[in-house]
């Protein structure tokens, strides 16, 4: 996804660090095909999600030269114009397919700019805006990462039953990430968790969003 | 065989005593399991102190030249989680801290595997502009 975007600007002192939060085996087939040039990353054990309060992907941190965050973690591109889709088909109706489209060359036109221009750019937020759009562990999203931890290692230890009773506790003590729920989930042939249960929660949803907008301006 | 996760660490201590809630380490393998010190102050970690209960109840927490390291994790505030058999243990960072490191607004550092298992550290990166972009098969 991000490959022409790096070429594009990897000599403006800019970088793509993409991080599968996904086990190897599923993630690798789809690194290979895309045959990235930029370091993209496996987090089988969904740390990044613990450290940076991921929920879902994709999600993206602008960090600066100097090791600051200048954008909090937020969707990186994605809408959710996918809640119109047909489910049969999978087709989605025009207008969701255009504002799919118009948010993600958005987000994707803010990179640009930011990578040209660093500090300068007006998508770079200031300490406080950032503070202030982080989002916040609490005791049960922390519990809920130990117990996910817990589930992951015990699926490699062969110890399923085990595995899956420490998953849906972390499911339940964090129910906002879709990051366990996708990741525990049985999955559809194409690999994907979007089966009834999925679409049930998404559903569930009601007026929230399942990508919360990134609430980035059109770049001037 | 006792296993014991905490951040991206793993170990396994074969002599570790496992009592249901309990886990009981002697003072290095808690630093080699956790990073935190068992010192005479308490159980520490940078300039932080848990400090141990008072003499009276000491004897709960120390054991025969080892700490219960699940009691004392707790006292931290942060979660503990073993698998039903207390061979399994995940040491987890509590919210509060996670909410201190992001709060300075120096991005989390972090190490990470590629497919071919050579690892990438986010500070390496440091002197460019870093889209740290997440993404997933599911």
């Amino acid at each position: 996804m991000w490959q022409s975007l790096f070429e594009e600007l990897k000599d403006h002192g800019f970088t793509v660090l993409a991080v599968a939060i996904d086990q190897p085996a599923a993630a690798r087939p789809w690194i290979e095909a895309a045959a990235p040039v930029y370091p993209c990353l496996i987090d089988q054990d969904h740390h990044l999600a613990d450290l940076y309060n991921l929920v879902n992907v994709p999600q993206a941190v602008w960090i600066d030269e100097r090791g600051r965050i200048v954008r909090p973690p937020e969707t990186a591109g994605s809408t959710d114009a996918f809640r119109a889709m047909d489910r049969k088909t999978f087709a989605l109706p025009q207008a969701a397919a255009a504002e799919r489209i118009r948010v993600k060359a958005m987000y994707l036109d803010a990179v640009r700019d930011w990578a040209r221009r660093g500090a300068a750019s007006p998508h770079v937020l200031d300490e406080s805006r950032v503070t202030s759009r982080l989002p916040h562990a609490h005791d049960g999203t922390a519990e809920a990462h130990a117990h996910f931890r817990l589930g992951l290692h015990l699926l490699r230890e062969g110890l399923d039953d085990e595995a899956r009773a420490q998953m849906a506790a972390a499911i339940r003590l964090h129910p906002d990430s879709w990051a366990m729920w996708r990741q525990a989930a049985a999955k559809d042939a194409r690999g994907l968790a979007a089966g009834p249960e999925f679409w049930a929660r998404v559903d569930a949803l009601g007026a929230r969003p399942y990508y919360p907008p990134a609430d980035i301006a059109a770049t001037p | 065989m006792i296993t014991v996760l905490h951040e991206q660490r793993q170990t396994q201590w074969p002599d570790a005593a496992a009592d249901g809630d309990a886990l009981w380490l002697d003072d290095a393998a808690i630093e080699q399991a956790t990073g935190w010190r068992w010192k005479p102050e308490g159980l520490c970690h940078g300039e932080l102190c848990v400090p141990l209960p008072p003499v009276a109840a000491a004897a709960e927490v120390v054991r025969d030249g080892r700490l219960d390291l699940a009691a004392m994790w707790r006292r931290s505030g942060q979660p503990v989680v073993r698998d039903s058999a207390s061979c399994h243990w995940v040491f987890g960072t509590g919210a509060a801290q996670r909410s201190a490191a992001l709060a300075t607004l120096q991005a989390p550092d972090f190490e990470l595997p590629d497919l071919d298992g050579r690892g990438h550290r986010l500070s390496h990166y440091r002197g460019r502009k870093v889209l740290l972009a997440t993404w997933a098969s599911w």
